[in-house]
């Protein structure tokens, strides 16, 4: 199977938990359904939540916590 | 100006220059700050000097304290202006100037702390003649919030005590809302405003909003500058405002700015702020918040009253006594202001771009922009690109006044809400002067009637 990606739409800077206080919305190595909220990115002062497109293990991502990313930008890899 | 002959501004776009303005005009050096993103923004350049502060990121930047005052103290600023939001309501600011000597252009930290806790505050005017809302506070759990509830009668709106600007409310029909809501506002509250305090409050179902403008020295004077209405409100954030509002009768009028100065001057308030209201049907007011900073919408109150608020905030900073009285404010003409939003005008979606075109009426109009043709819009801050204000000898000649200007706008590159604003001056609603709140919904609503 190929790998599938999980790209941000939105230019901003993008987060892996919905809170500071909380935990990630997914680790590494996890499987994810079409769908699942897998991050944030937050763009002018909104929180768009990032979804999965298609379901999948998530096999890495590939922007850390808190940085600033471009539309269209991958952000995770699925497998 | 003795004590203030340098000033850093804490803050980006519209606002520092606006400030920056000022300054000028009073012979005042400037000192900008800015982020990565926005180097290469008008603001950076007017100013007489400017110190990049770190990556774009507002946490990085613009909310970083210790880096703004290191530039501060290299710099030799006398004072800091804060502009609205970043830094402006954080108790700890002022307190940190303070200790390097150096003059915060707005109320002192006690101030801010006070009027911060929304609990404390509506305490602290209902003890000064301010009429609230009907309410409860210092709610411990769910059974309690529940009980509470039964007794004051739903409608209600359930509130973070830290919260603000429409963060952290939710409106409660019945006991189920009230289920499904409490424990997860206490989160939220905790999480965002890291105070968990929250309280219950009578629910005005179709309120105004109106505002009070307001100004104090720290030699015991306090004035107003008159109301604005600001029921335009998207997501309970403000897009258009005017003033004096058009709802309110002068009787009413009057009592309720001469109230807000009674409440003002009961905590001891210096500088400029504004004290919210909410309104209903009959002209009852209740007291909402209180900012203890300069608005967005302040250029309303300054094309109506003739003054320059900037400048008085910088003179009561400095120690100097108002130099007007209440007689003296004068009061001539209307005013409008309309926020243009670099957002979808129907889904309020956000868009950062390019502004490859960016057209503006060449008359008149007051234009408060931060942006210039061929700058880019960053996603890192608020999408406000800046304000079209229009005056004109009365409310009708300050609307088509708007209409005209707003016609004569063209924005290339990204997606803003120049055709709702367009919309909105020619909403029947809004001409007859008679609209609250939910007029922006309300016309959304009739909009998706109609396509449907």
């Amino acid at each position: 199977m190929s790998d599938k990606a999980i790209i941000s739409p939105l230019p901003g800077v993008f987060y892996r938990k919905p809170s500071p206080e909380e935990g990630n919305y997914v680790e590494e190595g996890q499987q994810v359904e079409a769908g699942d909220v897998i991050g944030l990115v937050e763009v002018m002062k909104n929180f768009h939540e990032i979804k999965a497109q298609e379901s999948g293990t998530v096999e890495s991502f590939l922007v850390e916590n808190e940085t600033v990313i471009d539309a269209g930008q991958e952000v995770a890899k699925l497998k | 100006m003795a004590l203030i002959k340098k000033i850093l501004i804490a803050n980006r776009g519209e606002i520092a220059l606006r400030i920056i303005k000022t300054c000028k005009k009073l012979g005042i050096e400037t000192v900008a700050v800015y982020s990565d993103a926005d180097q290469d923004l008008p603001f950076v350049q007017s100013a007489d000097e400017a110190v990049n502060i770190g990556e774009s990121q507002a946490q990085k930047s613009y909310l970083h304290m210790e880096k703004i005052l290191r530039v501060a103290k290299i710099k030799n600023a006398d004072a800091i202006h804060p502009g609205y939001g970043f830094l402006s309501e954080n108790p700890n600011f002022p307190k940190k100037c303070e200790k390097e000597g150096i003059i915060f252009i707005g109320p002192d930290e006690s101030i801010i702390q006070a009027m911060g806790s929304k609990i404390h505050a509506r305490n602290k005017m209902k003890e000064a003649g301010v009429p609230v809302l009907q309410g409860c506070e210092g709610i411990e759990d769910l059974d309690e919030a529940v009980k509470m509830a039964e007794e004051l009668g739903y409608p209600l709106m359930l509130k973070a005590s830290a919260g603000g600007g429409g963060m952290g409310m939710k409106v409660l029909q019945n006991k189920e809302d009230l289920e499904k809501a409490f424990n997860s506002t206490v989160q939220q509250a905790k999480n965002f405003f890291g105070d968990g305090s929250i309280y219950l409050e009578k629910l005005i179902e179709n309120p105004h909003h109106i505002e009070v403008q307001l100004l104090s020295d720290h030699h015991g004077n306090s004035v107003h500058l008159y109301d604005r209405e600001c029921s335009v409100q998207r997501r309970n954030q403000k897009v258009i405002e005017e003033g004096p509002s058009p709802f309110l009768s002068e009787a009413k009028r009057q009592e309720i700015c001469e109230t807000a100065v009674k409440g003002a001057a009961s905590i001891g308030y210096k500088n400029a702020g504004t004290m919210e209201f909410l309104v209903d049907e009959n002209q009852n007011y209740y007291f909402l918040e209180m900012n203890t900073r300069l608005q967005v919408e302040h250029p309303v109150t300054e094309e109506v009253t003739g003054l320059d608020l900037i400048e008085l905030q910088i003179k009561v900073a400095a120690g100097e006594k108002l130099p007007i009285t209440q007689e003296e404010v004068e009061r001539k003409g209307h005013a409008i202001e309309c926020r243009l939003y670099a957002e979808d005008p129907e889904t309020f979606f956000p868009s950062p771009g390019p502004l490859n075109t960016f057209k503006f009426p060449e008359d008149d109009t007051r234009l408060d922009f931060g942006y210039e043709e061929g700058d880019k819009v960053s996603p890192f801050y608020d999408p406000m690109l800046g304000k079209i204000i229009t005056s004109g000898k009365d409310r009708e000649e300050a609307i088509r006044n708007m209409e005209n200007a707003l016609e004569a706008v063209t924005v290339e590159g990204i997606t803003t809400n120049l055709p709702l604003l367009q919309e909105v001056m020619k909403d029947d609603d809004f001409i007859s002067g008679n609209y609250t709140t939910k007029l922006l919904q309300n016309m959304n609503d009739r909009r998706e009637k109609v396509e449907s």
